[in-house]
């Protein structure tokens, strides 16, 4: 029966029934990574060296050696990420259940109100104006806050920092301790460079999506792209971070599956 | 009279671009300490310690007391001209291509008959004169005779030109602009004749006090460039390496620790990874294209500026894997010196004592601020020299250094 | 009093034709310079137990290379590389080694090759000092040192350039007169003013041309000549000095003027007893200097004395009666033999045409290496015919 299943999905696939649609931003040295107050150690940004291209470094084959975070780019939080979540069992990114790879999505488009302001909080209220057009959302499921960060191309745009910090959208403490106690969630994703808001330091507690979902086991997906083409539910989503040893994240792809 | 500098017309595309070439180079080794002098723009002739007599040539043994304690001396350099000539013919490629090229014959008032480079407006033997050391396109030391009073438009004699650096109608490049020292040499080298001046800055979503104001500056133009990346490294090269004439490499990471009061390495790696490997992607771009155009006519390619720390010489533990990382660059800039030399393009390598900008907040002054930082490297340009200690900190702990470096190993780890 | 040379005496003034550029090495004149000695003298090159060697292109080998490169075994053997002075200082070396029976022939010999890039390589490795502060220095070489002296002689004494001139165009009416001068065309004092500027105030025809070539000459004593029915000269007088006046600011006298009163004393001559005077002449300030220093005008009234002279072999004063190195070429270090070799022709009668009337005394000098600014080695020596 399961050979039937899988052979099934293969064949929606194929068909075009089954869409997938890529999450992923490129890494690219260009791509901004997040910025610590300088004195503070730093993520690294994903960077690329050239062992060979068909030339005398290597004569018939091109190779490059990258070097980045487990932050940088799209990316996957654990979490051991958080102190809150230190000392869970399963908690990095190579003991983390890899059923957990696979898992449905809720998009919660907040596109309108980050465009309006980057300081969006997403807000318990929210989300329960969303359920009450969409549904409940499911157990163990992926909540993907649209912003439509991504469509702004230009790095300055994306970091959006002035003197007073980062202006980017994020929830608020009390829609991330709903999201993981009343609803159970697996994870929360962004398009920004954070799962939290650009200025989540000044919530209580601080960066409280990072505090609670990892502290509660859950995960984290940020510089996320593509969420509008995502529908509000019914999406599939296959995010499998590196097999990094004691790893608290990691690049990786990102792919949603949405039927037509 | 000099006549002042105009600027270069642009230039004909469809004539081929000359090749450099240099002047003789060979010395013996003794003849070094000429040469030791000139690179930080000193003028020293031997002065033997026995008897005081000045020597020149170079010399292993005192020609009056045979002693062969010769130690270098600044000298005053005045002195007379008693003959000259102007070469209207040279076997050397170099001076073919120059002549006419004037030459003079100076009786030093300290002693030697000393034959020299001429400024052009030494008038004709018999005159008083100025002689002063400065290194040629081979590196070496040579002797100019200057007129002993300063003249109008100086600099831009057309043989001295030949000895410096000037950046007076030439293109500029300064690795970062965000820096209070990036935005200072960027107004000194503007103000010192600079035609047009990039200016780089890595990661643009952070803005830094006074980059405005630099937009604003019409000469200015703003590249984005991370000495980290190699794409972006290359990119820049590729769209302006070609036309580069002086590159101030102003990009730094210092962090104030050292082996025991961090843990980890990646302060150290950020720090090499600009300070050292930063060089090391801008020398393999920049490079080739610089060497190619070292002899592009009137505002031709000419000077490489690092700009180093005296930390290179000796570890500061304080600031322990910053100095390290600047050691590492010190070397590759002998390395990168070697390697221009043979288009006669100067490496300038900068060693400011504490720059007064936070990273060294708690360092007691004198600090040198980036306004004279970057008087000292426009200096230097048109000065011609190689190494360039500004700063009473940085004077002190090469005068410390050049004594006994070791015990300013020692001074260093107890402060 | 110094020692005179008794009965030792110079023999078989020889030449290896001179060319601007050769495709040969220095070890090449150096061995034609030998064989013609042998030629000249009917020696045999085993029979010359002494030999004299100078050369700049015989590198990276010095004499003692050279006996094995010709397959001689001379029981005394010299390296004299004092380029201009050589003439006169092998000559002071050979006369005394053969004086004291340390050797009974002494083949003298100087040459050298010169490529199309030889001069400046020899140039740029002359010497440290040249090397460290004069080279760089727009790599002119001697027309740069001789600018300076030329033109500080001019302004000091009232020198014109006609004067140098003048000795330019005698000595090249002298060359035309010596097959071997690679000059053949006269020189009018118009083309010497109006020629291409070198290092001014010099121009083309003040200035030497290197070339290829070599000389050489026997010493030995009277009997042996005698025997081998060889013509030869005396040695009346000999002098040399090296670094002489080091404290002069800039070169107006070389050591000439040191030891004239005692090069006269040996011969037992004064300067008017000279017959002819074979100056060394890459320039012709140089040449002025000579006479003044070795006595036939006071310093500085050179540019008189030769406005006084027709310096020709046919007239007041006769110098450098084959055309000298200005009008034959300057061989290397051939170029400081150049004057010997001419002296005992034209004092053994093998002047031809541009013979010096009733020559009995001689005067020949050498001047060499410009390690910095100024000459180092000088040498003179008077010959008296037989």
């Amino acid at each position: 029966m399961s050979t039937n299943i899988l052979s099934q999905l293969v064949a929606e696939l194929s068909s075009g029934r089954i869409r997938i649609i890529d999450l992923t931003q490129t890494l690219s040295p260009e791509f901004p990574q997040i910025s610590l107050p300088p004195e503070m150690g730093q993520c690294l940004p994903f960077r690329i060296e050239e062992v060979s291209r068909y030339d005398d470094r290597g004569p018939g084959w091109y190779w490059n050696n990258f070097s980045c975070g487990e932050h940088t780019g799209t990316h996957f939080d654990a979490p051991i990420h958080w102190i809150s979540g230190k000392d869970l069992p399963n908690n990095a990114t190579d003991t983390v259940p890899i059923t957990d790879f696979v898992r449905p999505a809720c998009v919660l488009d907040c596109s309108k109100e980050a465009a309006a302001n980057p300081d969006f909080l997403l807000t318990v209220e929210f989300v329960k104006r969303w359920e009450a057009k969409h549904g409940v959302i499911p157990t163990r499921s992926w909540v993907l806050m649209r912003t439509d960060w991504s469509k702004r191309t230009d790095p300055a745009a994306y970091q959006n920092f002035d003197e007073t910090g980062q202006h980017t959208p994020g929830p608020d403490a009390e829609v991330v301790q709903f999201l993981v106690h009343e609803r159970d969630v697996i994870g929360f994703g962004t398009e920004a460079i954070g799962t939290d808001a650009g200025q989540a330091q000044y919530l209580r507690p601080p960066y409280p999506c990072h505090y609670f979902m990892h502290g509660a086991g859950r995960y984290g997906l940020q510089c996320l792209t593509n969420l509008d083409r995502l529908p509000p539910t019914g999406s599939v989503i296959v995010a499998a971070p590196l097999k990094i040893q004691d790893g608290s994240g990691s690049p990786l792809r990102v792919i949603a599956m949405v039927t037509s | 009279m000099t006549r002042e500098l105009s600027r270069p017309k642009r230039k004909n595309p469809i004539l081929r671009t000359r090749l450099a070439t240099l002047p003789p180079g060979a010395r013996s080794r003794v003849a070094l300490g000429l040469t030791a002098a000139a690179a930080r723009g000193a003028f020293e002739l031997q002065v033997c310690r026995d008897c005081q007599a000045v020597q020149y040539p170079p010399r292993e043994a005192c020609q009056a007391c045979l002693s062969s304690r010769l130690p270098w001396r600044v000298q005053a350099g005045d002195g007379e001209l008693i003959a000259d000539t102007t070469l209207a013919h040279s076997n050397d490629l170099f001076f073919r291509e120059r002549v006419p090229w004037r030459l003079g014959y100076v009786r030093l008032d300290c002693g030697p008959t000393v034959v020299v480079h001429m400024h052009g407006d030494v008038p004709p033997a018999p005159a008083r004169v100025k002689v002063g050391a400065r290194l040629d396109k081979s590196g070496q030391a040579v002797l100019i005779a200057f007129p002993s009073q300063e003249v109008p438009n100086m600099a831009d004699d057309r043989q001295l030109r030949e000895f410096t650096c000037d950046p007076k109608f030439r293109k500029v490049l300064v690795t970062d602009g965000k820096t209070g020292i990036g935005q200072a040499i960027v107004k000194a080298i503007i103000a010192a004749g600079a035609d047009l001046v990039w200016v780089g800055h890595a990661e643009p979503w952070k803005k830094f006090p006074g980059f405005d104001e630099l937009k604003a500056i019409p000469q200015v133009s703003l590249m984005p460039l991370d000495l980290t990346d190699s794409k972006s490294v290359r990119e820049i090269a590729a769209e302006i390496g070609g036309r580069v004439d002086v590159l101030i490499n102003t990009a730094e990471v210092h962090r104030n620790f050292g082996i025991g009061n961090r843990r980890g390495v990646e302060i150290a790696q950020a720090e090499m990874d600009v300070n050292y490997f930063g060089l090391l992607r801008l020398a393999q771009e920049f490079g080739p294209a610089l060497r190619g155009r070292a002899a592009d006519g009137q505002s031709n390619a000419v000077a490489w500026v690092n700009i180093l720390s005296v930390y290179a010489l000796a570890n500061f533990p304080p600031h322990g894997t910053f100095s390290a990382s600047k050691a590492a660059a010190h070397s590759l800039a002998q390395c990168l010196r070697a390697e221009m030399r043979p288009a006669g393009i100067r490496v300038i390598n900068v060693f400011p004592g504490p720059i007064d900008h936070e990273w060294n907040q708690q360092i007691p002054p004198p600090k040198v601020t980036p306004q004279a930082l970057a008087t000292a490297i426009v200096r230097a340009l048109k000065d011609g020299v190689e190494d360039v200690y500004p700063g009473d900190v940085a004077q002190e702990w090469l005068e410390r250094w050049r004594d006994n470096p070791k015990a300013l190993e020692r001074e260093l780890s107890n402060p | 009093m110094r020692r005179g040379y008794d009965d030792v005496v110079i023999t078989c003034p020889v030449t290896v034709p001179y060319v601007r550029y050769s495709i040969r090495g220095g070890h090449w004149f150096l061995a034609r310079a030998l064989a013609e000695l042998v030629k000249a003298s009917g020696v045999a090159k085993a029979s010359m137990d002494g030999l004299c060697v100078s050369s700049f292109t015989l590198t990276p080998d010095t004499a003692i290379g050279f006996t094995q490169h010709v397959g001689v075994s001379p029981r005394w053997l010299d390296y004299v590389p004092l380029g201009g002075a050589s003439g006169v200082v092998c000559l002071r070396r050979a006369s005394r080694a053969v004086q004291a029976g340390d050797a009974d022939i002494v083949a003298c010999i100087a040459g050298d090759t010169s490529h199309t890039d030889s001069f400046r390589l020899t140039l740029a490795n002359f010497s440290m000092f040249a090397r460290d502060a004069v080279y760089p220095y727009g790599a002119g070489g001697p027309n740069a040192s001789f600018a300076f002296l030329t033109s500080y002689y001019m302004r000091t004494y009232g020198a014109e350039r006609a004067d140098f001139g003048k000795m330019c165009v005698a000595q090249r009416d002298n060359a035309l007169k010596y097959s071997e001068a690679l000059f053949k065309k006269p020189l009018t004092l118009a083309e010497y003013l109006d020629a291409r500027p070198i290092a001014e105030p010099l121009r083309l025809f003040d200035c030497v041309m290197p070339c290829a070539g070599g000389e050489g000459f026997l010493v030995m004593r009277k009997a042996r000549a005698l025997d081998l029915g060889l013509p030869y000269v005396h040695i009346l007088g000999t002098i040399e000095r090296h670094n002489g006046f080091p404290a002069d600011p800039i070169q107006m006298r070389g050591g000439w003027a040191v030891d004239r009163d005692d090069l006269y004393a040996q011969a037992g001559v004064s300067p008017s007893d000279i017959d002819f005077f074979q100056t060394y002449d890459d320039y012709p300030v140089i040449s002025l200097m000579q006479i003044e220093d070795l006595g036939f005008c006071a310093k500085g009234e050179g540019p008189a004395f030769v406005r006084a002279n027709t310096l020709t072999f046919d007239g007041s004063f006769p110098v450098n009666t084959s055309g000298g190195q200005l009008s034959v070429g300057q061989a290397g270090a051939a170029g400081g033999y150049l004057g010997m070799v001419e002296a005992v022709r034209q004092l053994t009668g093998q002047a031809e045409a541009r013979a010096v009337k009733d020559a009995k005394v001689g005067l020949v000098s050498g001047f060499g290496m410009i390690n910095f600014d100024r000459g180092l080695a000088s040498g003179a020596a008077i010959l008296g015919a037989a």
